[in-house]
Order: C-alpha cells, then sequence, then structure tokens
C-alpha cells in the first residue's frame, strides 16, 4: 500500500463522516407524507452498514457518533442529539451485534439496526415527556424502520459487492 | 475456495434475513391489531407539559387555541378530531402528525416539552382548564 497508512485512515473517515453527514442533510429535505415520532428514512445508516463491513467496528462506531453529533450541531438542537445518540447508540450495537452472529446478510442487519433506531428513539421521548402512551406508536415505528432497513440493506449488499476489491480502514 | 459452500451460506442469510423481515411484520401487526381493537372514541384533549396535565378540551366542540407552553403550538379541535395546526418550533412535526380522535393517541412538539392526547370518559359539559 502506497502511502502513510495514518494519513490515509484519517482521510478516509473524514470522507466517511462528511458522506453521512451529506446524507443526514438530504433527509431534512425530504419531506416524509406523514410524521411519526422516531421515524427516520435512514439515510446516514448507508455510511454505518458500509463502515461495519469494510471497517473495524470501533472505527465504525467513531464514524457513526462522529456524524451524530456533527449532524445535531448544524441541523438539530439539543433534543435531536439525545433522540440521535441513542438511536445511534442501540443500533450500532445491534447491528453489530446481528453481524457478529453472523446468521444474517446486510438486509438483515440494517432492519435490525432500523427498527431498533425507531424503538430508542420514541423510548427517550416517552422517558423524556414522562409519557408512556408513546408505545403506540411502536407498529407503526417497527413496520417503518422493516421498510426504511430493508432498502438501505438492499442498498448497501450492492455497494459492498461493487466495493470487494477494495480496502478501506 | 469451494464456491458451493459461499453460496449456501448465502440463501441461509438471505432466508434468515426474511425470517427477521416476516417476525417484525408479524409483530407490529400483532401490537397494531391488539391496540386497534382496544380503540373508542376519546372525550376530550388533554394538554401534557413535562409530564403534568396542564389543560383539557372537549372534542365535542370546534375550536382553536393557542398553546404557550415553552413556545407557541396552535391546536385545532374539528368534528371531534384535534390537530396541531401552526407551531414556531424549528421543525413543526407537530404539525405534520396524524390527526387524533381515539383514546390515548397522542401529537408530541418535542422542542417545547407538549403531548396531546386523546382521554377517554364521558363528553364534559363545561370547558375545564386545569
Amino acid at each position: 500500500m502506497s502511502g502513510n497508512g495514518r494519513t490515509r485512515r484519517l482521510v478516509l473517515y473524514a470522507l466517511m463522516v462528511a458522506l453521512a453527514l451529506i446524507f443526514s442533510y438530504v433527509e431534512t429535505l425530504l419531506p416524509l407524507p406523514f410524521f411519526v415520532p422516531g421515524m427516520k428514512l435512514g439515510l446516514a445508516n448507508i455510511v454505518t452498514v458500509i463502515a461495519l463491513y469494510k471497517m473495524k467496528a470501533r472505527d465504525a462506531a467513531v464514524i457513526s457518533a462522529a456524524r451524530i453529533l456533527l449532524a445535531s450541531l448544524l441541523f438539530g438542537n439539543m433534543f435531536s442529539l439525545a433522540y440521535s445518540l441513542a438511536g445511534g447508540a442501540l443500533s450500532f450495537f445491534v447491528m453489530a451485534l446481528v453481524k457478529k452472529i453472523g446468521r444474517n446478510g446486510v438486509v438483515g442487519v440494517s432492519v435490525a439496526g432500523g427498527v431498533c433506531h425507531n424503538i430508542a428513539q420514541i423510548g427517550v421521548a416517552a422517558a423524556l415527556l414522562e409519557t408512556a402512551e408513546l408505545v403506540y406508536y411502536l407498529p407503526t415505528l417497527i413496520v417503518s424502520g422493516t421498510v426504511t432497513g430493508c432498502a438501505v440493506g438492499l442498498l448497501c449488499a450492492i455497494i459492498i459487492k461493487k466495493l470487494s476489491g477494495f480496502r478501506l480502514g | 475456495m469451494n464456491n458451493n459452500h459461499i453460496t449456501n451460506k448465502k440463501t441461509h442469510k438471505t432466508r434468515n434475513d426474511l425470517i427477521l423481515l416476516a417476525a417484525l411484520l408479524a409483530i407490529a401487526a400483532t401490537v397494531f391489531a391488539a391496540v386497534g381493537l382496544a380503540k373508542v372514541d376519546g372525550a376530550s384533549v388533554a394538554v401534557i407539559v413535562d409530564g403534568k396535565t396542564v389543560a383539557s378540551y372537549p372534542l365535542g366542540a370546534d375550536r382553536e387555541v393557542s398553546l404557550e407552553y415553552n413556545g407557541h403550538n396552535t391546536l385545532s379541535i374539528k368534528g371531534g378530531t384535534a390537530h396541531v395546526t401552526d407551531a414556531d418550533c424549528p421543525d413543526k412535526l407537530c404539525v405534520k402528525q396524524r390527526g387524533i380522535s381515539k383514546e390515548g393517541e397522542t401529537i408530541v412538539c418535542l422542542p417545547h416539552k407538549t403531548v396531546i392526547m386523546v382521554k377517554g370518559g364521558e363528553r364534559p359539559e363545561v370547558d375545564s382548564a386545569l
């Protein structure tokens, strides 16, 4: 490999975070037909899933955390930071776990992440607002997490296949 | 390299993914059905700020109310359904949420820490502001 490994990695991570940030931004521009608290398209998860498959889990976690912090500072507020962090942390942990168990493909990993992201967000909302009735949103959130996770997973499967010759991180 | 082995493993993973998908949708459908069957028309909407009920309005009478808790939200009740029609929060996600009419349904405004929830029971004759 040519060049300094550390520098190469630093640039690569920065590019991944930048790409994820753009996805986060694009997502704020897309109007949803209706909104349920905790619901999200999860475009930025494309980067997390690919990082999970092409890099070490620890590095993927750093990229995901950096993206969440920056996205909340740029496009959100302190509230959205709490929700995003909870969603991102649970979703990342579960995706890494499902991948490590190794019984599911990219789509399964991504779906598990999408659903857990939504569940964590509504959980935090219910706790912060002290309103347990928010669990009524759970079925909608499971379905939306499954659908978006499926789309992200299918896309990631294609990208990972195309990247099979490349080594990231 | 044993290609046959890889293909087998891949098929297994795809099958497991499909099982996961089906299981999640089944869980969602079950919870949805259980919640849906239990749903009844509500009598009033309560405005809950920081976990405390601060006001309550009957669903029976059409009206528009300005809520000033941690910010501004316009609550509109029309034909037994409550909507948030306007808000000064940055994301305005409360305005995008569907109207609510059944017991337990909520509209949430996270930035204003405000929840609007349909309550059951008898439809009150007079308005009450707690």
